[in-house]
Parts: structure tokens; sequence; C-alpha cells
């Protein structure tokens, strides 16, 4: 049951009276052996925006990614969370929750075991971590296979445990890199739709890594286009559509446009790096 | 169809199979000695028949008991202190690439060595001979304790571990929490090793230390027999030391599957 409806559309938050939750000035990666992973990128994401990362393998989207989850150092630039560094993101009081491509589930503790991982390496005191647990399974749908070791799940199921673990932290910000990438379609856009229910309902910040021009389109108010070897930004599209978006969106002449559009930036980027 | 009904025979399932099949070879692998050597008129004083051999047994009771029970002794002492060593060093080299740089030869070295080898000068230097046996039996199972638990700590999904970090845990909660739960079927597959070798590490200390008196094992029961050319005692020696082998396999296996059954593929049938 989608319960969208009854949710407000969200305002864009795009206006200058938002706070800002991600700003990157100049941040680029370079490695030892001179590999320029990512070209210095300025992005600010303001608090509450759903935007995507799209690009091809080698772009440096994973990379900006993790840098934001402090996984590692940008070569150069600055970073702020929150008009901090990222490493004293604890000191605004926010959260941030990194969702993986994979699952990475612990295969030996069950679902609920697993979703209640960081509550018990924070040392959240256990009646409230049941509490946020138990309220984490249902938000994905999970309660009835709290007990079920990961083997159990299919790769659907195992996402959203995955999913329910980032969100027992109660995260202001959060990251996924490539979620969905390792799952059929159908069940790609079913967690994609109710990703954004939850985004609508919790007003996150979400910063998405995905090659699928579609999954971009559908999921993001804004689209930062990359672009490989090196590893750069090329565009940042706004996705004018309002929330909440269904199925019939994605078959709307609006969705095409938008995808075709997205499509001759890849193109022409890639073009570029050849030449 | 009424007849589906029963469509799996007892006989189908899988874990009785295990144990049925392998009984059924034994008993005419048993059958068959006991009539070639009939048929043959083989002498008792070179290759003894299951019935002499099982007759033995029991009236030698006296004797081959009491030294059942030594060598499970030395056994089940140096298989602990085995273990007890073996996750100590493996938790040691875990902790710094260096130390384990700095040992691992050495522990190599002291398994390459053979036990035969080194086994009188332990006899010389330890006057306690069941600590000098257990010390023998102990420097032949410890290897792949220390080396299948150190592989396994180290054996950390990378993807785990990297979240460990984003959430800030500390070292201790990545081993307690990620490194211990990972290294498990590693530890359990050394286990099953390790408790043959300690059981053999016991008969060749005892061969080696070859003491009369009261402390007297399986081995030395096969060494007076074997002087006595009292083959029949020597095989019921010999069918003791391979069942206390084999239990001591099916138990570390049951413990494994226990423990790691329901998560891990080598102890699953899903696995397959």
């Amino acid at each position: 049951m989608k319960i969208a409806s009854l949710v407000p559309p969200a305002p864009t938050m795009t206006t200058a009276s938002a706070p800002m939750a991600i700003e990157a000035l100049s941040v680029e990666k370079v490695y030892a052996n001179g590999t320029q992973a990512l070209r210095p990128v300025n992005l600010s994401i303001a608090e509450g925006e759903f935007i995507t990362l799209l690009g091809p393998s080698g772009c440096g989207k994973s990379t900006l990614l993790k840098m934001v989850a402090g996984l590692i150092e940008p070569s150069d630039g600055r970073l702020l969370l929150w008009r901090k560094p990222v490493n004293k993101l604890a000191s605004t009081g926010k959260h941030l929750s990194y969702v993986f491509q994979e699952a990475t589930l612990m295969p030996w503790n069950s679902v609920l075991k697993n979703v209640r991982l960081p509550l018990e390496l924070e040392g959240v005191p256990p009646r409230e971590a049941d509490r946020r647990v138990a309220a984490a399974l249902q938000r994905v749908g999970l309660e009835k296979f709290a007990d079920a070791l990961p083997r159990e799940l299919s790769g659907g199921m195992q996402m959203r445990a995955s999913i329910a673990r980032g969100l027992v932290v109660e995260p202001n910000l959060l990251l996924m890199d490539e979620p969905f990438g390792a799952l059929d379609e159908i069940t790609r856009n079913a967690l994609d739709s109710d990703l954004l229910d939850l985004w609508q309902r919790h007003q996150w910040t979400v910063m998405f890594v995905t090659h699928s021009i579609h999954e971009a389109v559908f999921l993001s108010q804004r689209v930062i286009v990359m672009a490989a070897r090196p590893g750069r930004v090329v565009a940042d599209i706004k996705i004018d559509e309002p929330f909440p978006r269904d199925e019939s969106f994605r078959l709307s002449k609006r969705f095409s446009e938008y995808a075709m559009h997205l499509h001759h930036l890849l193109v022409a980027a890639s073009q570029e790096s050849a030449s | 169809m009424s007849g589906s009904v029963k469509a799996t025979p007892w006989i189908a399932n899988p874990a009785r199979q295990r144990i049925i099949i392998p009984l059924v070879i034994a008993i005419v692998l048993v059958v068959a000695w006991q009539l070639v050597l009939t048929a043959l008129k083989v002498p008792a004083y070179l290759i003894p028949t299951p019935v002499m051999m099982f007759t033995a047994l029991i009236q030698d009771w006296g004797v081959l008991g009491p030294a059942l029970l030594f060598t499970l002794k030395i056994t089940a002492l140096s298989f602990a202190l085995s273990v007890l060593i073996g996750v100590l060093v493996a938790f040691i080299f875990v902790q710094s690439r260096l130390i384990e740089l700095a040992f691992f030869p050495y522990i190599v070295l002291l398994q390459v060595t053979p036990v035969v080898a080194v086994a009188p000068l332990i006899i010389i230097w330890v006057s306690n001979t069941t600590l000098a046996m257990v010390l023998c039996a102990t420097l032949m199972a410890v290897f792949p304790i220390i080396s299948n638990t150190a592989l396994g700590l180290r054996s950390v999904s990378p993807g785990l571990l990297a979240y460990f970090k984003l959430r800030r845990a500390s070292r201790l909660q990545v081993l307690l929490r990620l490194r211990v739960p990972t290294a498990l079927p590693y530890f359990f597959a050394a286990l099953r090793i390790s408790s043959g070798l300690a059981l053999i590490g016991a008969v060749v200390a005892e061969f080696v230390a070859g003491t009369g008196g009261t402390n007297t094992g399986l081995a030395y029961q096969i060494l007076q027999a074997g002087f006595q050319l009292n083959i029949p005692r020597m095989f019921a020696a010999l069918f003791l030391i391979s069942v206390v082998g084999i239990a001591l396999f099916a138990g570390m296996s049951l413990l494994s599957n226990k423990a790691i059954g329901r998560w891990h593929d080598s102890e699953s049938d899903r696995g397959a």
C-alpha cells in the first residue's frame, strides 16, 4: 500500500534559504601513481535534496561518494558537511548512512542482528535499539523476516535489510553507492519507488550513485552528470518534476525527454574523452 | 497416485546413507577378511582373523583398556594445548604483520621437522614422561590451528570491513564482531585436522618414550605385542587407535556443524 498520496509534494530545495548539507570546493582525487580519479569538483547540495551522480564506470562517482563518507581522503580541496569537515560531522549532531552496492550483511547473523549492528557499535541502550530496529524493519517491509539469515533471502530482500541497517541510525544524509545495481529491473523499480516514499516522509538528504539514466531521472531532483578518463563533472541537470512520482512518470514524454537529454550529454562527454 | 506417499524410502535419507553405506563396506570387508584367511589357512602370527582380533580385544581388555585411557589422555591434553597455543599465536600474528613476518618461518620450521626426530630430545629434557609426550604431540598438532585461524582472521569481507570503519568501530569491536566469526569455519576445519594429528603425535611420542611401568599407552602395547609375536593383540590395539581417530574426526565435524552449519556453505546442503 502506498501512502505517498497523503504526503504533500516535497518542496524544491534549491532555494537560497535552505541550509547546505554538502559543499564540495574544488575537491579532487589524484592517486599516488598520478592517475586522476576525479578532477576538481564544485558542488553544493541543500538539506533535503535528492541528487544523483550519473556516469559510466571510472568517472569517479563512487570516489566522490566515498570522500563524502570519509572512507577516502580528497587529495585537494575542501569538503564540508553542514559547514564542518567530514570527520567533524558528529559535532553537528547530524548522522550519515552509507549503503553499499552489495548488501554487505554478516552471514552468521540474522536480519535483525544485522540491522541492530550500528546501534550496538554505538552503544545505544538495548530497549531503544529494539524499538528502532523494529521500526526500520517495518519501513522496508522485512518485519516478518527478522530471524532469517541473509542467505535465506533473495537479493532484493538482502538489499532491503542493508537499507534498514542504513535507516536505523536515523540518518540526515543517506549515501547510496549503486545500491540496486545487482538487482533485476522489476525489483530495482520497486525499490526505487519505495526509496522515494521513504525520502518524502523523512526528508533526508540523499546522494545516490548510479549508471542507469532511467533510475537517475526517476529518483532525483538534480542529476550530476559525470564522465570518465579523467573523472569529472560535465553537467548539473535539474529534473523539475513534482513528487510523488509513480510508474506513470516512467512512461511519460517528459521522462523520455530527460533521459534523452542525459544520454546525449553522456555520449558527448565520452567522445570528448576519446579525442 | 497412492504409491507416491511413501516415495522416499527410509534408506534415501542422505544423513542415514552417510553412515549406512560405509558401514556396509566395513561389514563386507571384515567378512571377506575372515573367509580369505580361513580358506588360505594363514597363521595367526602373520595376520589374525577378525574373530581372533576381537577375542584378543575382549580377553586383553585388562591391559588394553588402561592403555586406551592413557593414549586418550595424552591426545586430549595435547589437543587442548594446541588449541590454546594455536589460537593465541594466531591472534598475535593478526595484530601485526611484522610479528607474523618475524616468527612465521620458525613456526613452519617446527612443523616440517619430523616429531620422531625431535621426540628423543624432548624425552631427555623433560623429566616428566607424560608432559614430554604431551609436548611432542602438541608440536605436531599446533600448526594447522595457527595457520588456519590466522588465515580466517584475515579473510574478512572488504565490504564489511569498510562498513565497520564507516561506523567508527573500535579495533576490539572489529575483532570480536567481524574477525572472530569470519574465522570460525577456518578454525573448525583446523580442529578436524589437528585432533587427528594430536592422536598421531601421542602414538609417535609413546613409541619413542617406550617406557614400561604404569604409564603405558596403546603404542607401547603394540611394541610389546610385536616383541611377543602376539599379533592379535597388536591388531586389537591398532583397531582401538583407529576407532579413536574416527571418533575424533566425527566429533569435530559434529561440533563444526552445530556451530556454523546454519550459515556457512561448507556445512550446509544448500551450498552444494
